[in-house]
Order: structure tokens, then sequence, then C-alpha cells
């Protein structure tokens, strides 16, 4: 059987069964759609909680861009893990003890403020839309790669698989189905880094295999001192090299806990338990499934990385790698072991050019000099501007003589090279090759196939839940039509998450240039804006109506500010104000981490404001010394 | 509800756990994986530095441990003040 008939099955039968779960899992009541009935067992709303968080940019994309990015890429790993202890200790159980079913819900109620709501709802829909994008275009990117369907048609069978259970079933179809697809998520993950881990590293366990020796070399050398020593040899920064800003990676992994804490599609997921108890319990068990993958990912990323770096350099992996010759392109076009190189380059994540036409592929990093004289090169050949490509080669001649590759101490030219012959290496290869690098069976390749799918719809259904029903709970029960009937709210609902999934396909297919951005902006919104008020509502009596509301202003305001003057405004091109680089950086602030300070002003603003005007009223002091005790929370209430 | 001054109490108590578990939170992951990493570079977990070790793998264990504590300690609590549902 080919590896494309294998696909479709493995996939095929992964979303027979999410059909089946939703027909199942249909929802009768409106408590049904927008919390589970509020009867999901903490274990299973974890593992539910586990497959809306990992969208398919952890699933196919962190693990690359940790292996390329080394140890400061820990502050993904920290930021997106750490955010479980803030909502477990801070959030997670007064919510549940507040029982109702939306977040703008507790913040309209906690700052007697329909503006307030209406706030916090603008902010839900901003942050939530933007990740939503994200998560179309990976299902129809993994359909294109693995199914051999356009990007497009990939992305439109997504979307009716989605619809059929988010539309029924609500958010019971989508926690019964993200149970599903976390068990296919998690094998597929994790069955291709077993093998890697032991070829490596001779311990199957892939958290021991990263701190564990080097096989090949009998296990003396430890694994991650044998990549540094590889990786530097050809120029590049060593793997656990030191990060060359720490304050910015303190604020990067603080704006990444505080963003993952405040992001509405997780905060709904706690609603769905039976008890406050299950609240702080089920945040731990979420964290346990997340962590399967999280800490299986730096080990993927490290040893993905070596095992890239010898397959270029097979001298690397006994010794150094300019013992040997490069990697020939012939070996790469007749080798088996090697034929995965050739199958990536197809896709084009994966780019060679034979610039010194010896036969061989030399994978080396380019000193920062040359490095930009091939980008200019580059561009010169696009534009076809040939006066400047002859002055660009005669630099590049010099540069060559000059310029040296690290440790060798020798000069490009003496070593024979003219630049870095691998042109273009993608992340995502780093998970999505792994099968093929390891020489696992094609049904490995056709489970990450439907994983890299189940990741992608299951934070895609997650986040459309909380886009509709902040639509027809918040604004259309919560201001338009506040007398609509139970089953009136039921289809309102229902219509609204089939409007979510229209817009989001379109916007998938149409993607406004900014998909690449969403992790700046929904990261640094849901930190500035929705954690704060959140917080404040709960642990502060004295936080008012005009303070939540300012410190929501100034923190929504701030943040977006800062990311548009670096990345252009509302992601336009071309529009950025400064350019995108750590020098122009306010106190070397990246637009990536402002989200921590823009909770500070949110806080700051809040208090300040709080303190000169009036205190809330008493039936809030009331609600706010109700929600602080577990006891009464029962089932949630509908007004 | 339970009487006034009994939530105070059972409020104080919880708003002490979590200060001591941000306490732990903080050290390990800001602490020892990103501030005090070139200072612990000395300290080895098999073939990683101390603060790799946390930055990468190590601070997670440490917040599974941290949330499930709380749950524990939460719930003795919850029964110690009679709040429990």
């Amino acid at each position: 059987m080919d590896q494309f008939t294998l696909n479709l099955i493995v996939v095929g039968i992964t979303f027979a069964i999410y059909i089946g779960i939703a027909i199942w899992a249909r929802a009768g009541s409106t408590a049904e759609f927008y919390a589970a009935g509020q009867g999901v067992h903490p274990v299973l709303n974890g593992m539910a909680t586990g497959a809306d968080w990992m969208s398919a940019a952890s699933f196919i994309s962190m693990a690359g861009i940790i292996a390329f990015g080394g140890y400061a890429t820990g502050a993904y790993l920290m930021g997106w893990t750490g955010g479980y202890v803030l909502l477990a200790l801070l959030l997670a159980p007064y919510l549940r003890k507040f029982g109702k079913f939306t977040v703008p819900e507790f913040i309209g109620d906690r700052f007697y403020s329909g503006g307030a709501r209406l706030l916090a709802v603008i902010c839900l829909i901003v942050i939530s839309v933007t990740y939503v994008i994200g998560q179309m275009r990976g299902v129809g990117v993994t359909f294109s790669r693995f199914l051999e369907v356009s990007t497009d048609m990939g992305l439109y069978i997504g979307a009716a698989i989605v619809f059929a259970y988010a539309v029924f079933g609500g958010m019971k179809g989508i926690t019964y189905t993200q149970v599903a697809q976390y068990v296919v998520l998690i094998i597929a993950y994790t069955i291709p880094a077993l093998f890697i881990s032991f070829n490596l590293t001779g311990n199957p366990i892939p958290q021991l295999g990263l701190i564990g020796g080097y096989a090949p070399s009998g296990g003396d050398v430890a694994f991650l001192a044998k990549l540094d020593a590889v990786v530097t040899e050809l120029g590049f920064k060593a793997y656990t090299a030191d990060s060359s800003n720490y304050f910015d990676m303190f604020l990067f992994t603080m704006s990444l806990m505080i963003g993952t804490a405040g992001l509405p599609h997780v905060i709904i997921r706690f609603f769905t338990v039976p008890k406050v108890a299950d609240a702080r319990s089920s945040a731990g068990w979420a964290l346990v499934f997340i962590a399967l993958l999280y800490t299986v990912a730096p080990a993927v990323g490290s040893m993905a990385r070596l095992n890239l770096t010898t397959s270029m350099w097979p001298a690397a992996v006994t010794g150094n790698a300019f013992d040997g010759p490069a990697v020939s392109r012939a070996d790469i076009d007749s080798k088996p072991e090697l034929e995965w190189v050739k199958n990536w380059e197809k896709t084009g994540l994966l780019a060679m050019k034979d610039l010194n036409g010896d036969g061989l592929i030399q994978y080396v990093s380019e000193p920062a000099k040359l490095a930009a004289n091939t980008k200019a090169m580059d561009e010169a050949a696009k534009a076809k501007d040939e006066a400047k490509l002859a002055a660009l080669t005669t630099e590049r001649e010099g540069l060559l003589a000059t310029e040296q590759l690290a440790k060798t101490g020798k000069t490009f030219a003496e070593l024979g090279l003219k630049g870095n012959e691998v042109v273009k290496v993608d992340n995502d290869i780093m998970v999505l090759a792994n099968p093929e690098i390891a020489n696992l069976p094609g049904w490995v390749i056709a489970l990450v196939a439907a994983g890299a799918l189940a990741a992608a719809l299951s934070t895609a259904a997650g986040l459309l839940l909380a886009i509709s029903s902040a639509i027809s709970h918040d604004l259309i029960k919560g201001s338009i039509n506040p007398n609509i009937s139970e089953k009136g709210e039921l289809l309102a609902a229902r219509i609204a998450m089939g409007g979510a999934i229209v817009v989001a396909t379109y916007l998938g297919l149409n993607p406004p240039g900014f998909a690449a951005q969403v992790v700046a902006l929904a990261f640094g919104l849901a930190a500035a804006t929705i954690f704060p008020v959140l917080m404040m509502g709960i642990f502060s009596k004295r936080v008012n109506k005009e303070g939540a509301i300012a410190g929501m202003l100034v923190g929504l305001v701030f943040t977006a500010v800062y990311i548009f003057i670096y990345k252009g405004w509302f992601f336009i091109p071309g529009t950025n104000n400064l350019p995108d680089t750590p020098a122009n950086y306010m106190f070397g602030i990246s637009p990536l981490s402002i989200g921590t300070v823009g909770a500070v002003m949110n806080f700051l603003t809040a208090f300040v404001v709080s303190a000169i005007t009036k205190a809330p009223p008493q039936s809030v002091i009331d609600l706010v010394e109700s929600i602080r005790v577990p006891k009464g929370a029962g089932k949630a209430t509908h007004h | 509800m339970a009487d006034n001054s009994s939530s105070n109490a059972y409020w104080k108590a919880n708003v002490r756990i979590i200060l001591i578990s941000l306490a732990i939170w903080f050290a390990c992951s800001f602490g020892m994986g990103i501030i005090l990493r070139p200072a612990l570079s000395g300290i080895h977990i098999g073939g990683a530095d101390l603060g790799f070790w946390m930055a990468h793998n190590g601070s997670i264990y440490v917040f599974l441990g941290l949330i499930f504590t709380y749950a524990v300690l939460m719930n003795r609590l919850d029964r110690e003040h009679g709040v429990e549902e």
C-alpha cells in the first residue's frame, strides 16, 4: 500500500470517530452547548483542555523553533505551561464558583457594567479570531502536504468537519471530540520521539535522552555537548548558548504565562466541571497532558537538529564534520536512508544549491557579512539587476577570501566553499519529517498527519465556541434581546457558530497578512486585558467599574499600538513606524514581550482610577465574597 | 456560607498558600531557568546545566507539583472551614 492511501485511511478513520462522537454528544440545552452541562469528569476535561490548548503551532512548529533557537526558546516551554499554575491558583476555581457561561459575563457582573462586558467581548473576539486564522491555515497546509489536495480544498474539508461537531454538539460535542483528538495527537507525537531518542542516546524516554549520553560515541560524551560541538564547528550558535537578552526573555516568558491564563477559550474549559474542587485538579490534569508533549518537544527539537546536521556531514556522527566530505548530491538521490531529504525538497520546505559545483552539499552558517551579501544577491537576482549582481559577486569573492568559518580557523576560500548550500530549512520539517528520518513504518507517518489535523481542529473548535458564545450569550442575550427563550438562544448560538466558521474559513483562505503575528497579538492582548481584570475582580473588593474599564482600555491600546509600531498598523505591510529589529525596541523589549508591560499598566491604571472614584456597591462585594468560597456552587444559573 | 470571621480566616489561609506557591513558581522558572542560569552553570542534571534543564524540562515538573499540591491543600482547608461542596 502506498503512503498516500495509508494517510487517507488513517485520517479517514479519525474523522469518522469525530463525526460519531458528534452524533452521540448532541447538545440539547444552552447549558450543554456552552458548558457541556457541567458534567465533565476533571481528568477528561484536562485531556480536552490539552487538545484545545495544543494547536497546530505546538504540534508542528514548536519543536522546529526549539531546534534552531536552542536554550532561549525555553521561554515558550515555560510560558505555555506556567500559565496553568496561574489559572489553577488565581482564576479557575473562582470563575467556576461564579457559575456562568462566559468570561465577559463575569466581567459584566463583577464590574456591574454593560460597557465593561462589551469591552471584554471585543477583546475576546480580537484575540480568538486572530488565533483561529492560524489554525485554519494549519488544517489546510497539513491536508495539502499529506493528502495531495490543494490548501484551499483542505481548508473546506476541515471546516466541514468542525461544523459537524461544533454546531450540533456545542461544548459537549467539542469536549468529547477533543478527548479523542488528544489521544491521536499525543501518540503521533511521542512514537517517533521514542525511536529517535533510542537511536541517538540509547534511552527510549526522550526526557532522559535529552540529558543522557550520545550513543554513537559510546555514551561518554553528553548528547547536548555533542550537539553543541557539531553546530559550533559549522559556525552556528551553540545550542545551549546563553540568551542574548535575559531581560526580554524574562518579559516574553511572563507575557506567554499571563497570556495563557487570560485566553478565553482556555478559561471556559473550567466551566464544564461539576465542582470548584474539580476546577483546581482539572487544571493539574490539563497540565499533565500538556506536559507529555511539552517535555518531549525539547528532545524532539534537539535530536532532529543533530540528525539533520549529521545527515549533511556524515563524519560528524563520530568525529568532526570536516574530518570527511559533506554529503554528496548523488548519495541524496540514490541512498534509501536519505530519501526523506528528496521528499522534503519536493515540498519546498528544504532547498539546496551546489554553489561551488563540487557535487557535495555543504551545510554551514555564513558569518554576518557573508549572509548579508547572500541576501542582497538574492534580491538583485529577483529584480534582474545585472549590474548590481556583478558588483555583489565581486564583493562576495573578497568576503570568501577573508571571512573565516568559526572554529576551523580557515577562510571560506581555503575550505573551497562559496557559501551555505542548504539554502532553506523550514522549522516545520523537524516534526513532519521525523518518522522518515528515523526510518519508521508508513503508518507512523500517516499518524503524524492525523495528529497534526487533530491538533489544529481541536484548537479551532475551542476558539469558535468562545467566539459564538460571546456573540449569542453576551451580545444577543446580554444586551440586544434579554428576553430571548432558551430555545431561541440555543438556535442563536448555533447560527453564531456557523457564522464564525464561515468567517474563519474566509480568513483562512485570504489571510490578511498577519497569520504569523498571531502569537504577539493574541497573547499580548490576553495578558494585557483579560487576565488583569479577572484577577482584580476576584482578589480585590475595591476595584470598581471605572477602574476596570480604564485598565482594560489602557492595556488594550498600549499593547496594540506598541505591536503595530513595529509590525505595521493592523499588520498591513509597510505601515510600521520603526523597523522590527532589537536596536529599535524601547528598553530592548520586543513586541512579543510587551503584553507583560501592558498588564502592569492595566493593574496600575485600575488601582489609581478605582481609588479616586466611588467604591463598588454592597451587592458586588457580596458577589466577590461568595465566589471566594466553594460552598454552594451547584449548576450554572441561567439568570 | 460560613460566618464572617471563619470565612475571613479561610481566605487569608488561601492567599498565604497562593503566595508561597507563586514564590516557588517564580524561583524555578524565572529564577533558576532565566536570571540565575549563569550563576548555576556549575551544577549539572545529567548532560545539561541546571538552568538549561529548568528552562526546558524541570520547571514543567515543578508546575505540575504545585497545582496538585494546591488542590490537596485547598480541599483540606475547605473541610477545616466547612466550606466544601
